[in-house]
């Protein structure tokens, strides 16, 4: 166990130090290729070229190589990857602010997001799944199954977009012309987009939305494993013994199921975490995803680079942790 | 996004709409026990009215896609202030949109861009991720180490997070940046599926008879290997295709995909968004269009699925 995990956590130091490569390149191409990003300070007028360049140097663009077009700037590169690992120097953007503290101010609203999409998902998509296992081929089976396959195959910002109007403008406005209705379900819950005032009740929906996708597939891995294990010699065992159908489905058949749906909404973070831009963009809820967005259109290279790396290494930490719990929950795996 | 979605379902497993027909399906191919399983699907694929349906849908698409002057004599471009978001009616079923361009037109010639982007990157990344799958999982040891590594670096990138940084550093968005972006990100999930389906019938008897026979590594990878991974690679094309028709929805949605002069789905609805209330049609007509084509590809997917896994017979 231990030598795996030494394993894997080697196996993280190429990965984590090709994608902040990659994206290194790519923002490097693109300041080549199309300028330096701090005109974009000065607006239409033209700073004098001490000023620039002073700026330039002070917001750490002025690497010459960043100049010559093609050229991968190892050197820009290694003194990136020093700061980060070295002195947890991630830059600062364009008002000089620092990319972890950035960072910091973000985190709390996509946490809180994708929180509320992991339980929602698991509750509601674990419920359907066992409802549907245990009545094979009935018609909440197939209930289940239908309108399962048509949540997966609605794009995530056509729900949003349709949830927002429908729940948020229009059956949000009944409720906040209504006067016995508490403030935080007319103007919070059903709030059209994120308030400040109401950071958690606001967020709820948003959250929903973001689970929805992937509570369908949750709901058909639980009905799958159900129905796989319904028939297994263990619980025909169990029953046989004379213990109570509560106990059977609840003990011998669920814990069983549940290892390869608790796999899957563990992957299904790194997903959740990308959908949660598409949410956070719909819903204006400042999040890290709103973060990346705007640092790619103005082309803040040590933004997009800091921010992607913490959230590669966050995927593959909780895919790690995932792989573990799995050899926890099923005694038959075991790493060696 | 939904990427991840039907990867998951692709690999972790089985919807099981097979369970319901299975007591006839076997009957019947202890029948016809000489046919092969590419025969056998091609039956079971045709009885079943789900898979008909999807590929009817597909094809429609396609020809609008193909052909869109065979669906509308109109053009999407002609357009007239004056009929700014004109409801449906007998000569323009789909109405006019905010610009007052005729809707049906927009709809119908909007099916191309996305055909071209979804086929264009699933052709990259079955050639792609198949070539990088079958060498990683043939040769083993130091080239599987290289192209495990490099698999890992795309596969740790969210999906839609990489999409909207590449794209918005490229700075040029249309089809063919889009489709290398949506091939760059995925073709890892490809390449996974064969390589562990190559590992496993490497070593199979028949695979040491022909090397014992004398067939050199190209002949053995491409003619006696590769063909026990055409099946799942076909099931996961078929559902990514569905996922890249959203995924360029999503993109042109967020600003960053098709911009307006051109046509396309994710246009239609971007730009109508907020119309929602006052005029449905306007986003109901794109985003069933859109819902449809996806759909069909997944149920296909699942379709080919049920009949290419012996498991389910």
């Amino acid at each position: 166990m231990g030598r795996y995990v030494i394993r894997r956590l080697l196996q993280f130091i190429p990965t984590v130090l090709g994608t902040m490569f990659l994206l290194h390149y790519m923002t490097s191409l693109a300041i080549q290729f199309s300028g330096n990003p701090v005109r974009a300070l000065f607006g239409d007028r033209t700073p004098p070229p001490a000023l620039l360049q002073a700026v330039t140097e002070r917001l750490g663009y002025g690497d010459p190589c960043l100049e010559q077009k093609g050229n991968p700037c190892f050197g820009l590169f290694l003194d990136r990857v020093s700061g980060v690992f070295l002195h947890f120097d991630f830059g600062i953007n364009m008002r000089r602010q620092e990319v972890t503290e950035l960072v910091a101010n973000a985190v709390p609203f996509t946490l809180k997001l994708l929180l509320i999409a992991i339980i929602f998902e698991a509750a509601v998509g674990i419920a359907a799944g066992v409802w549907a296992g245990l009545r094979g081929g009935s018609f909440a089976d197939n209930l289940v199954k239908i309108s399962t396959v048509f949540v997966i195959s609605v794009p995530i910002f056509v729900l949003g977009v349709v949830v927002r109007e429908f729940v948020g403008v229009k059956f949000g406005n009944v409720l906040r012309d209504q006067e016995w209705i508490p403030d935080v379900i007319a103007y919070g819950f059903f709030s059209p987009g994120f308030k400040p005032d109401y950071p958690f009740a606001s967020l709820l929906i948003p959250g929903m939305v973001l689970g929805s996708v992937a509570l369908a597939t949750t709901a058909r891995l639980t009905r799958t494993s159900i129905m796989e294990n319904i028939r297994a010699d263990f619980v025909r065992t169990a029953r046989a013994k004379g213990l109570a159908n509560k106990r059977v489905i609840g003990v011998h058949t669920l814990r069983n199921s549940l290892i390869p749906v608790i796999t899957y909404l563990g992957v299904d973070i790194g997903s959740a975490m990308a959908g949660a831009v598409v949410t956070e963009t719909i819903f204006n809820v400042p999040g890290i995803g709103r973060l990346v967005t705007a640092a790619a259109r103005t082309g803040e290279s040590p933004v997009i680079i800091g921010v992607v790396t913490m959230l590669v290494l966050v995927i593959l930490l909780v895919n790690l942790l995932v792989d573990l719990l799995y050899a926890v929950l099923d005694p038959r795996i075991r790493y060696e | 996004m939904s990427d991840a979605t039907s990867a998951g379902t692709a690999v972790g497993g089985a919807p099981g709409s097979g369970d319901g027909r299975a007591p006839g399906e076997k009957s019947r191919s202890g029948k016809e026990r000489n046919a092969s399983l590419w025969a056998d699907a091609r039956r079971q694929l045709v009885r079943d009215p789900v898979f008909m349906i999807a590929i009817l849908y597909i094809f429609v698409v396609g020809t609008m896609a193909a052909f869109p002057k065979l669906w509308t004599s109109q053009d999407p471009r002609a357009c007239d202030t004056d009929q700014s978001r004109l409801a449906p009616s007998w000569e323009h079923p789909f109405g006019f949109n905010i610009q007052g361009c005729d809707y049906y037109s927009h709809a119908i010639y909007g099916a191309r861009p996305s055909m071209v982007i979804a086929i264009m990157a699933t052709g990259g990344i079955v050639l792609f991720g198949g070539l990088m799958g079958l060498l990683a999982g043939y040769y083993g040891g130091w080239v599987d180490g290289i192209i495990s590594r490099l698999m890992d670096i795309f596969f740790s990138l969210p999906f839609l997070l990489g999409a909207i940084v590449f794209l918005t550093l490229i700075k040029q968005q249309n089809v063919v940046t889009i489709a290398l972006v949506l091939f760059l990100l995925s073709w890892p999930t490809i390449a996974r599926i064969i390589r562990g389906s190559v590992i496993s019938s490497k070593d199979l008897d028949y695979v040491q008879a022909a090397r014992a026979v004398g067939a050199g590594n190209g002949r053995l990878m491409f003619r006696h290997i590769l063909p026990n991974a055409i099946a799942p690679m076909l099931v996961y094309a078929t559902i990514v295709l569905g996922s890249f028709v959203a995924a360029e929805a999503t993109l042109t949605f967020l600003g960053i995909g098709l911009q307006p002069p051109a046509q396309s789905w994710g246009i239609m609805i971007s730009a109508h968004d907020v119309y929602f209330l006052e005029d449905p049609w306007l986003l109901l007509f794109p985003c069933g269009l859109l819902i449809g084509t996806v759909l069909s590809f997944i149920l296909m997917g699942d379709a080919l699925r049920d009949a290419l896994d012996p498991k389910f017979r």
